[in-house]
């Protein structure tokens, strides 16, 4: 010991499970916001005219298109600037979550869009009002039909999650960089983060794919 | 009674329907057969408001369909509707397709309405199925839901937009055997369809629809069995051919 870098240890335990905790946390709530903005995004979107559709869809085609690495940086550097730095978390939580909800917002809308009209035809001549038709059917069937496509948005807003690293929060790749600066190990610690990502992403895509092939049956 | 007083809707410049004025009585059966395009569908689609009308009145039990004041899901519930899609509801068991009107619209307990829908089930023949869930069964079956579930408001009158056009012929028998079981219970209906024989069979009057208007209606027997009209005529040899 003594020397300049010391050597990956049990020790550093504590640490990387804080990354991975802070991973599954940014991504959950971004998840969990994008999409409940996304259910609003994309039955406004389904719903709504010309013009609120082109304006909604300008917005949401600068979220889908502008990389998400400079939306965080910018976003961060912004408010910075304007005198309001916001904790790391707070900004890659808003930024992650609007992306997240560009993504969603049209998953949702393909999905509002496959109820066909003859549906909810048949549940108004029952007498239901229109917002209990989009309860009891428009929503339940079109969210129903979208959950493999909804799993593939999560699974990759899990994985982009780890750009929030560049604005300092300390998730899983932000705490392997650490690491690997201390014990110039790089090799053993990214091959062990990429299998993180590997363990939870990929069961989740078998399941979707599952969905998929029974909703197709 | 459904009274419809000169009845006009257009689809953009298209004139659908140019005057139409009809009666159905308390326990009567109207029966509307014609071609495709002359209207008859769009009839229906007025009478329980879910198209708009450009002209003349139309009354169910003397609540005016297309005031302004008139509270149209309240209306609806008078008036059951069955189409030719079934419409049924893919994620919910059968019996849930019933209960779900009940429940919801006029706010019945859940146990009651599950009651409902287990006895208007088993009216249509359906007793068997309660916890199938509807794309497991046959068109003739999903179609006698479609029926049950209507059933289950206790509307006052029921509306059958051609039930038995879009089902392989070898399902047809059951579905019109439900409506002749709902004809025995008394229910006042108007059925669009393409069914001669079976229009013939149980309507106290049928209504001849052609472009738009009512070229000729009566008894059945008159109608059907006696045309007075060329168009009547020519277009009962066609589908009877």
């Amino acid at each position: 010991m003594g020397g300049l870098f010391t050597p990956l240890s049990w020790n550093d335990t504590g640490f990387i499970l804080t990354g991975i905790m802070n991973t599954i946390l940014i991504s959950g709530v971004s998840i969990f916001i994008g999409t409940a903005l996304g259910v609003m995004v994309g039955f406004a979107r389904a719903e709504s005219n010309k013009v609120v559709n082109f304006c909604l869809g300008s917005v949401l085609d600068v979220l889908r298109s502008v990389p998400l690495i400079i939306q965080l940086i910018l976003f961060s550097t912004f408010m910075g600037v304007m005198g309001s730095p916001l904790p790391p978390f707070v900004a890659g939580t808003i930024v992650l979550s609007l992306y997240t909800m560009a993504f969603m917002g049209e998953v949702f809308r393909g999905g509002f869009e496959s109820v066909q009209n003859s549906m909810i035809v048949a549940s108004r001549s029952l007498g239901m009002t229109y917002w209990q038709t989009i309860r009891y059917v428009r929503f339940p069937i079109g969210l129903r039909s979208v959950f493999p496509a909804w799993l593939g948005v999560a699974l990759s807003v899990i994985k982009d999650s780890a750009l929030v690293s560049v604005i300092g929060f300390m998730e899983l790749l932000r705490t392997s960089e650490q690491l690997i600066s201390r014990t110039q190990q790089p090799l053993e610690i990214l091959i062990g983060v990429g299998i993180f990502y590997f363990l939870i992403s990929y069961p989740l895509s078998l399941y979707g794919r599952r969905v998929e092939r029974k909703n197709a049956a | 009674m459904i009274k419809v007083q000169n009845v006009r809707k257009s689809f953009g410049d298209l004139e659908v329907l140019k005057g139409i004025d009809l009666e159905v009585q308390k326990g009567e059966v109207l029966s509307v057969i014609g071609g495709s395009g002359s209207g008859k569908s769009t009839l229906l689609y007025c009478i329980n408001a879910i198209e708009k009308i450009q002209g003349g009145k139309i009354f169910v039990d003397d609540i005016d369909v297309h005031a302004k004041a008139t509270n149209k899901d309240k209306l609806r519930q008078k008036l059951g509707m069955v189409f030719q899609q079934w419409n049924s509801f893919p994620h919910m068991t059968v019996l849930e397709n019933v209960a779900l009107g009940p429940q919801v619209v006029k706010k019945i307990a859940k146990e009651e309405a599950i009651e409902i829908a287990r006895k208007e089930l088993e009216h249509v023949g359906l007793g068997d199925k309660f916890d199938v869930y509807p794309t497991k069964m046959s068109g003739g079956q999903q179609q006698r839901l479609a029926i049950a579930r209507a059933l289950a408001m206790k509307p006052d009158y029921m509306l059958f937009d051609e039930v038995t056009s879009a089902l392989d012929p070898e399902l047809v028998g059951e579905v019109l055997d439900t409506l002749r079981l709902l004809r025995e219970d008394g229910m006042t209906m108007i059925c669009v369809t393409h069914e001669i024989a079976f229009a013939r069979e149980v309507s106290d009057q049928v209504a001849f629809f052609n472009q738009g208007v009512i070229d000729e209606i009566g008894r059945p027997e008159q109608v059907i069995s006696n045309p007075q009209k060329e168009t009547t005529q020519s277009f009962l040899s066609k589908v009877l051919s």
